[in-house]
């Protein structure tokens, strides 16, 4: 009785995605390091669509470069299974290569043999829907092009964990709009964990399962709204509307903090 | 909370789905440019014409200067005969010789200054403990004329071609090391945090990210390198001339000067030009061309 409790536990535990615990990070400043994340504890179930949000200075991208390994916070921990793929605002993709060879290189770091790389790309290609695109150089792509062929990449890493910093921030209404879809789509197609970041909220409502709230300066969980709209949603949708009016008033009330000192 | 107002369950994923394909199509195709072919004539007319026009411009202006008998022939040789002092040459059957003697020396110089600049140019770059104690020199040796190093190559190597490569060496190997250094230091952030948390570090990382995002600055080095191999190799000729050297560009001209044969001198300073000038559009030209079509900087 007693070791199944404990192996119990242990799976819970490991059944983790993303599992932040007290986690604080701080930045040497002029007058002494400054906080930028304070006591941040937040988990990922397997599969949940977690968005995280805040106004700028809120920590958003430290946050996540934190869960990707790309730096050691100063207290607490960060666990994830597994290396995380990573998806940047910016495309990041590379340039000398075409859209196929992005993938590939991937593909080949992750340590797929060469004969299984060209076929499992056009696989990821066909994921997002740019079955033709495979030797196209990133300048010929457009802007939502490049980012669908980025989240290829992501998912060329094979990771259960996709971690997003504002990746469509930089794109047109319409074409966000659409790739919004084309996320759900395809997070529900692969099962996978998503971390996304945004300071837009309809964003925030319109992908997520849970949105979390970040205070600024330094960074704390605010508040968070478990997201109960069924899928497909629309940003235009009365329900999204609704729940967004409402979490910007408390985005608001954070920013409003601010303005007295 | 719900949605309510979706309508039958099944429907609306479906329909959805289609409608949001079609947008994507609709959007990818709006925003997809046709990139156009330049033309053989376009080409002709673009490339071509111009510097054909400059070059008949300089001779019809030599030989007017010449007409006009403005200095002795001897000073200011006509065309016609630097054009003879290339026919004798090449009746001798020494013409060849002299160019590929020097084009030799300088491009397999060029090479080695390529394989020793590379790996020094990376460590220069990545090592913050090498970057301190040899950039600055390297910076400087840059600016450092190469035919200073010909007295003492002289002295240490002799007489021969180790010391021509020696110069070669110490003359292009800072500017393609420095290169790539300048290269790697432009990089955008944003690809090394992409390599890295692609998985791609230490030597992975220098071969799949570092190298190729450096290629630009690098390719400005090797270009760089090139003309100061092939200048280093041409103050090395002219100083160091001896029996037991090859005959090369810059002996050519020295020997010019030696009988006062100002043709001569023409003709060798006509013919380095060119070298240079050829390797450059044949070589680098289209390596540059190339990189920068790749990557979109240039249509």
């Amino acid at each position: 009785m007693a070791t199944a409790l404990i192996n119990a536990e242990h799976t819970t535990a490991l059944a983790r995605a993303v599992r932040i615990e007290h986690v604080s990070k701080s930045f040497p400043g002029p007058a002494g390091p400054q906080s930028v994340l304070d006591d941040i504890s937040l988990d990922v179930a397997p599969g949940e669509f977690v968005t995280i949000l805040g106004a700028s200075g809120c920590g958003k991208s430290t946050l996540l470069n934190l869960v990707a390994g790309l730096d050691t916070p100063t207290a607490g921990a960060v666990t994830t299974e597994g290396r995380p793929a990573l998806m940047f605002q910016e495309h990041a993709l590379f340039p000398w290569l075409t859209a196929g060879k992005n993938i590939e290189l991937a593909l080949r770091l992750r340590g797929v043999a060469k004969n299984d790389r060209r076929p499992e790309a056009e696989r990821l290609l066909e994921l997002v829907r740019l079955g033709g695109a495979y030797g196209k150089r990133v300048h010929e792509l457009s802007g939502g092009m490049r980012q669908r062929v980025a989240l290829a990449r992501a998912l060329a890493q094979d990771s259960r964990l996709l971690l997003m910093d504002e990746p469509f921030a930089a794109l047109d209404a319409i074409t966000r709009d659409v790739l919004h879809g084309e996320l759900t789509r395809i997070w529900a197609e692969t099962g996978l964990s998503v971390l996304f970041v945004t300071h837009n909220v309809r964003e925030a409502v319109r992908l997520a399962e849970r949105v979390v709230l970040l205070s600024s300066r330094p960074g704390r969980v605010a508040k968070e709204w478990t997201v109960d709209i069924p899928q497909p949603r629309r940003i235009e949708d009365a329900d999204v509307a609704e729940l967004s009016v409402e979490i910007t008033e408390h985005l608001r009330g954070e920013i409003r903090r601010h303005g007295w000192h | 909370m719900a949605g309510t107002d979706l309508g039958p369950a099944g429907t609306r994923p479906s329909r959805e789905l289609r409608a949001a394909s079609n947008e994507l199509a609709g959007l990818d195709a709006l925003d997809t440019h046709q990139g156009a072919r330049t033309s053989l004539r376009r080409v002709l007319s673009g490339k071509v014409l111009p510097p054909a026009v400059a070059v008949a411009l300089v001779l019809t202006v030599w030989q007017a200067l010449t007409w006009a008998r403005i200095t002795d022939d001897y000073m200011l040789p006509p065309p016609s005969a630097v054009w003879h002092s290339l026919s004798d040459l090449w009746f001798r059957g020494t013409l060849l010789d002299v160019v590929w003697t020097s084009v030799w020396r300088g491009l397999s110089g060029f090479l080695l200054a390529l394989a020793i600049g590379t790996p020094l140019g990376l460590l220069v770059a990545r090592v913050k403990f090498v970057r301190a104690a040899i950039g600055p020199i390297l910076q400087g040796l840059q600016s450092l004329p190469s035919v200073a190093w010909v007295p003492p190559a002289v002295l240490w190597l002799g007489l021969d071609d180790s010391m021509m490569y020696a110069v070669i060496l110490l003359g292009a190997t800072p500017s393609i090391a420095g290169g790539l250094v300048s290269g790697i230091d432009q990089i955008p952030p944003l690809f090394l945090r992409a390599g890295r948390s692609l998985g791609a570090t230490g030597l992975r990382g220098a071969r799949h990210v570092v190298m190729p995002a450096a290629l630009p600055g690098y390719l400005a080095g090797l270009k760089q390198g090139w003309a100061f191999s092939w200048r280093s190799l041409m103050a090395a000729e002219i100083i160091a001339s001896s029996p037991d050297l090859g005959l090369g560009l810059g002996q050519l001209l020295e020997s010019g000067r030696e009988t006062s044969d100002m043709a001569r001198i023409f003709l060798a300073i006509v013919l380095i030009l060119l070298v240079g000038v050829v390797v450059d559009l044949l070589v680098f030209g289209p390596l540059e061309r190339r990189m920068l079509r790749r990557r979109g900087l240039r249509p």
